[in-house]
Formats: C-alpha cells, sequence, structure tokens
C-alpha cells in the first residue's frame, strides 16, 4: 500500500466539494477513463474572483485527494492568484505525495488550467497566444510522473539515437510509469522527425552537392580508403549521383553491392533518403 | 490478542494466515532439534527424518509417486526460476518457449529476460471468460520447443487451466518438451494428482495454504534432468544447494496435511461463501460486472469489476471498513499499469480499472461474507457521486444501460 499522508486520507475519505454547478463559468478537464484517471473540475467566478468549485474524479485515493483539495484552495481566490498554484503547491497541501502519485497533483493543475483557458477563450483572442509561448518552452514538462522535460526528450532522440516511445523510456524514464505521456512522446519523435526530413528537402542545389561531397569525404572515403580503395563525385542530376570508384574498388566485383549497401545508404541517411547512386566509368 | 479481530481477510491468494497448528509444529525445531539435517549425530537425525516425512507428505499432497521427485525452494519464484532455467540450462540447443500471457509476473517477467538471450517465447492468449485457447497453444509445438509452462490456476480469475491435457496435447506433438506447471494458486484449493499426467514440473508455495513465507517445493517427475539454480553442496540431491530449512519444510508439509484435511470444506463450504459474495454483490450493486467467468475456477475467488469507478478507491474505502481486498488496477501494487490478466481477457476500461479480486479461504465465515456483501454497496454508492461518468453511470444505475 502506499503510505498517504493523513491530509490524503481525510480528503479521500470525506472529499470536499464533489459533484458539478449546471451553470458553471469555466469547466476544465483532465486524463481520461482509459488511463484509469479522470477529472472534471467546475468553477463559478464573479467579478474574477473563483466564488465556487466543485469537482468529479474518476481515480485513487490521491486522485480524489488533489481535487478536493484543489477545490479549497481556490475558492475565494482571484483567478489571478489561482493561475500561479502548480501541481507542487497541490502536492504540498496534502501533505506531500508519493513519488508515483505526483501525476494525480498534476491532473489537478491540468484540469485548473484548462478550466482557467476556457475562461479566457472567450474572453479575448491574445491571452491564448500568450499560453502557446510556454508550451512552446522546451522546458516544459512532458512526463510527469518522473518529471522529464522536452528538451531531456529531444536530447534523447539527437545524441542517443532514441527511435520509438520504448527506447525514450528506456533513456530517459518518461513515459514508464502511468503512460499517460506516451502520445505526447511519440508527438515530439514524429515532429523531430519531421524537422529532419525538411532539412534535408531545403537545400538548393548547390547545398546539395556540397552536402554530397561533405558526406563522401567525411563518411564514405575514410572506409573506402580501409580496403585501398576511393571514390569521386563525377556529377549530380537531381537526386541521381554519379560516382567513380577507384583503387581497388574499381572492377571490384562487389562494387555494385559497395554503391548500393555503403555509399548510396550513407547519403540517403544523411542527405536525402531519394538519392539514387550510380556508377559511371 | 490480535490487533486485527474484526478484520475481514479476502485476499487469501496473495498470502495466508499461518495455521496455528503449523506454528506449533515449527517451534520445536528452532530451539530444540536445531540440528543440521545433514549432519551424523542423533540431534542431526531428529532433523533428517523430520525433513524425510514431510517430503512425503508433499508428495502426497501433489499425488507425485515417489518422495525423490520432491525438491524444497524458498518459495514460488524459486521454484519457478529452478524448473525454467534449469530445464533450458540442459537443452541449449532449442530457443523455443510456450507460455501464456495471463502467467504470474515472476514467471513473464524471467520470460522477458530469457527473450533477451535469443529465446523466442510465444504467449498464448485467453478468450473473455480467462479460458486458454489450448488450440493456439498446441499450433506452436515443434521441435524447436525446449518449454512449455502454463499456470495451473491464475491468481487474479481463479480460473484452472487444463494442464493434464495440454501435457497430453504437448507431448504428443514433441515429447522431448518439458511442461512446467505453476500450481502456487492451485495446491490446497483443488485435488491434484501429478502422477496421473505428462507434467515433468510443478511448483507450489507454503503461505498460499496456510504455511509459511520462505518456503517452497518443486515437483520434478523421475527421469527429468534439470541443472541446479543454487550449486553449493550436495543437498536436495544436488538439484537445490543450501542448508536444509527444516522448520519451514516441517511446517510446510503440516500446512500440506492440514490443506487435505480440509479440501472438502474449501470445495464445498469455502466454495458456497464465494457464490454468495458474488451474488450477493451482483445483485445489489447495477454496476458490478462478473470477470472471472472461466469454465473452471477455483472455488475460493471471484474478481468482479466496477464500471466507473477506481480500484484502488474502493480497496482503500472497503480497508476503512475493516475488508482486506484486491485490485485488478495494480495501482496498489506500485506499477501503475492494469492488470495484464484483466486486459489480455478483452475487459473493457469502463471496468478495466475498478476491478477487485477476492479471495476467500477455510477462515472465512458467513458473517465476514453477509458483513461483506451489506458494506460494498454503500462504498459503491458513495464512490459513484464522486466519478465524472454521472450520466453513463445514471443509465446503468436507472436500468437502461447494457
Amino acid at each position: 500500500m502506499w503510505e498517504y499522508s493523513d491530509i490524503v486520507k481525510e480528503h479521500y475519505k470525506n472529499p470536499k466539494n464533489v459533484g458539478s454547478i449546471e451553470d458553471a463559468d469555466a469547466i476544465g478537464e483532465a486524463g481520461a477513463l482509459a488511463c484509469g484517471d479522470a477529472l472534471k473540475l467546475y468553477l463559478k467566478i464573479k467579478d474574477g474572483i473563483i466564488t465556487d468549485a466543485k469537482f468529479q474524479t474518476f481515480g485513487c485515493g490521491s486522485a480524489v485527494a488533489s481535487s478536493s483539495i484543489l477545490t479549497e484552495m481556490i475558492i475565494g481566490k482571484t483567478v489571478e492568484e489561482v493561475k500561479k498554484i502548480t501541481n507542487k503547491d497541490i502536492a504540498d497541501k496534502l501533505g506531500g505525495l508519493p513519488p508515483e502519485k505526483m501525476h494525480c497533483s498534476v491532473m489537478g493543475h491540468e484540469a485548473l488550467e484548462d478550466a482557467l483557458k476556457n475562461l479566457e477563450g472567450e474572453e479575448e483572442e491574445i491571452s491564448d497566444g500568450e499560453k502557446q509561448a510556454p508550451r512552446a518552452n522546451k522546458d516544459k514538462i512532458i512526463c510527469n510522473c518522473f518529471s522529464v522535460t522536452e528538451k531531456a526528450i529531444k536530447e534523447a532522440i539527437e545524441h542517443n539515437g532514441a527511435k520509438t516511445v520504448e527506447d525514450i523510456t528506456a533513456l530517459t524514464y518518461a513515459g514508464g510509469a502511468c503512460g499517460r505521456c506516451k502520445g505526447n512522446i511519440q508527438a515530439i519523435i514524429n515532429t523531430y522527425n519531421m524537422e529532419a526530413g525538411n532539412k534535408k528537402e531545403e537545400l538548393n542545389a548547390v547545398q546539395f552537392i556540397l552536402k554530397v561531397n561533405k558526406v563522401i569525404e567525411k563518411h564514405i572515403m575514410p572506409e573506402l580508403h580501409k580496403d585501398c580503395g576511393g571514390i569521386e563525385l563525377v556529377n549530380v542530376e537531381g537526386k541521381d549521383v554519379y560516382v567513380r570508384l577507384t583503387g581497388t574498388c574499381k572492377g571490384c566485383r562487389n562494387s555494385n553491392l559497395t554503391l548500393k549497401n555503403f555509399v548510396q545508404a550513407q547519403l540517403r541517411e544523411h542527405v536525402d533518403n531519394e538519392i539514387n547512386v550510380i556508377e559511371v566509368e | 490478542m490480535s490487533l486485527y479481530n474484526n478484520l475481514i481477510y479476502l485476499d487469501n491468494n496473495a498470502t495466508t494466515k499461518v495455521d496455528e497448528k503449523v506454528v506449533e509444529a515449527m517451534l520445536p525445531y528452532f530451539t530444540e532439534e536445531y540440528g543440521n539435517a545433514s549432519s551424523i549425530y542423533d540431534l542431526a537425525h531428529t532433523a533428517n527424518s523430520a525433513v524425510r516425512r514431510s517430503r512425503e507428505t508433499i508428495k502426497d499432497f501433489l499425488g507425485a509417486k515417489d518422495s525423490k521427485e520432491i525438491l524444497f525452494t524458498s518459495c514460488g519464484s524459486e521454484s519457478a526460476n529452478t524448473a525454467i532455467k534449469g530445464v533450458l540450462e540442459l537443452n541449449k540447443t532449442k530457443k523455443h518457449i510456450i507460455t501464456s500471457k495471463v502467467e504470474h509476473p515472476c514467471v513473464l517477467n524471467l520470460y522477458k529476460d530469457l527473450e533477451k538471450h535469443g529465446y523466442k517465447v510465444d504467449y498464448i492468449g485467453v478468450d473473455s471468460n480467462g479460458d486458454l485457447d489450448v488450440q493456439e497453444l498446441a499450433s506452436k509445438v515443434d521441435k524447436d520447443t525446449a518449454l512449455v509452462s502454463i499456470m495451473y490456476a491464475n491468481n487474479e480469475t481463479g480460473a484452472i487451466f487444463p494442464v493434464k491435457e495440454i501435457a497430453d496435447i504437448v507431448k504428443d506433438i514433441n515429447p522431448e518438451t518439458k511442461v512446467f506447471v505453476d500450481a502456487v494458486q492451485a495446491a490446497g484449493k483443488i485435488p491434484i494428482n501429478v502422477q496421473d499426467t505428462k507434467i515433468d514440473l510443478m511448483g507450489i508455495s507454503a503461505h498460499k495454504f496456510h504455511g509459511p513465507k520462505g518456503i517452497g517445493a518443486l515437483y520434478v517427475k523421475s527421469g527429468t534432468m534439470i541443472a541446479p539454480l543454487i550449486i553449493g553442496g550436495h543437498q536436495e540431491r544436488g538439484k537445490r544447494a543450501g542448508t536444509e530449512n527444516v522448520p519451514y519444510i516441517v511446517g510446510m508439509a503440516k500446512a500440506a496435511e492440514l490443506a487435505m484435511e480440509n479440501l472438502d470444506d474449501e470445495l464445498t463450504r469455502v466454495k458456497r461463501l464465494r457464490d454468495m459474495l458474488e451474488e450477493g454483490i451482483l445483485t445489489k450493486i447495477k454496476n458490478a460486472r462478473l470477470n472471472s467467468t472461466a469454465k473452471n475456477r477455483v472455488p475460493n475467488t471471484t474478481n468482479i469489476g466496477f464500471l466507473y469507478i477506481e480500484g484502488e478507491l474502493i480497496l482503500l474505502h472497503l480497508n476503512d471498513a475493516g475488508i482486506c481486498a484486491s485490485s485488478g488496477s495494480a495501482c496498489t501494487s506500485g506499477s501503475l499499469e492494469p492488470s495484464h490478466v484483466l486486459r489480455a481477457m478483452g475487459v473493457p476500461f469502463t471496468s478495466l480499472h475498478g476491478s477487485i479480486r477476492f479471495s476467500l479461504s477455510r477462515y472465512t465465515t458467513e458473517e465476514d461474507i453477509n458483513y461483506t456483501v451489506q458494506t460494498l454497496p454503500h462504498i459503491i454508492e458513495k464512490l459513484a457521486k464522486i466519478s465524472p461518468f454521472q450520466k453513463e453511470l445514471g443509465e446503468i444505475l436507472n436500468g437502461k444501460g447494457c
């Protein structure tokens, strides 16, 4: 069993402000049934002050306690004050949560954020833009269970060559507990791949040739040199790269293998996926 | 007197209360008959003959032919590890294993590890009742299959798998393939007669049948070779080194003896109480759904899902009411993933996270069950009010839902 604080126990045993508000001014939602956690938060707001708050939660003891104490924390406060509340504030107010249960406080915070966003969405468009800014921030936490940032996940992709959500979990723990962020991790991987793909396409003809040449010099030549072979770049037409094999590679019966499995594969990996390597005499 | 006099303990598949007669039988072997069973003097003889008698009892408990087929281990996990690794170690050319998706984690995690070391493991699925797809299993057996490992009864649903038939089918296709049965949840709950089967290895654990924790046994059919997991002295005929844990071996044997005496009670009275509990809950609580609907089930287990309510929350409130049960939603067990067993059965998300296992024992009374059946509806009613799925719950509670 988890070691819950007395405050947590009191709040799941006798949760405060359970229910819905029919004419709520803002409703926030977080989580989903499939994840095992879902929260709905209803707010009544008058003159910028939260006059009433109610919640409905599907979740474990700490999820109910987080929701319950959150309503107590925000009733009577101004919207501006409430915006400053973090998930840590919720957890602290509960006398702490077990690390594996921190995501419950995060869910409370997310529902609150969602409710306030809905509220602002009606008021003015600009605030939406302001909200976008911190979201694009690379320090944004993606995995709340293990506090893993977007930056850390991108680094795992860039520096460690992580390709799948499982790779990311193995490297950073992100996604390893409740798994709710797995979709977001996949989205980061997809975005990274797309950006990487775009970068390749953005090259103009000259840049393309220069890059091909660089890859040949840096990645391909040294390998061929090991077998006393060599390679020259002859011409580039669109995605077709014409090369001449020299040294021992010239006339080698494995030269076609070398071209396709090594030269072309390297160029495709580093420059463009559609490159076609053609040998000229 | 116990602190928990009024406690209603319905989590006997997790562990059981040690029978006082078991404790009584064990005690002399700590302070009076403390000899090393392998030594030569009279004191050791007493210990040695106690181990010998205990081996006979466990032989009878499992219906084995010869007490030499019984190996003492430290727990169910050790029995499983010894069986699995012991077989594979001596069949290094064969790299194929068949098991089920619903095995106990101690077995599944071992297979996940073996996969990293070049083994191919097929995980056989179950249907929505929790019954194993035996045909699928049969279709996977081939000449490269080193081991088939299937549990006798599932810890979460109580579903009994047809292990005798499975062993017959496997041996028919490939007589060389070894069959290991994890019988931890079956021992003491249903009669076992392993010599009537083609099963090669079978593991049990004492604390699941009112014996102490920290002692288990492994049946190894005569002629089946295994490599030892623990290498050292010559104990257990070289198959498991380590000084014999005499008091615990005696305790497990006493527990087995009592389990055999009480088997009728388990199959009749305990089963009746389990059915009472199940019917009571399903009748009184409209958003309750039965998960354990397998053809054959151990008599003490039921697993019930409560729609739109989370399991840990139910358990916490049951605990406050003095009732111990356990959750399929593993929020309670330190991992946050829902039960792999219920997921394999395709239990929908609406009740997957709100599934509770009740497991009874010979200590369970009718009063316990009556109290639980009275208390639980109030808890569910209270928690339903907190759920954000009021519309869905409303439809079910008012009889409009499915």
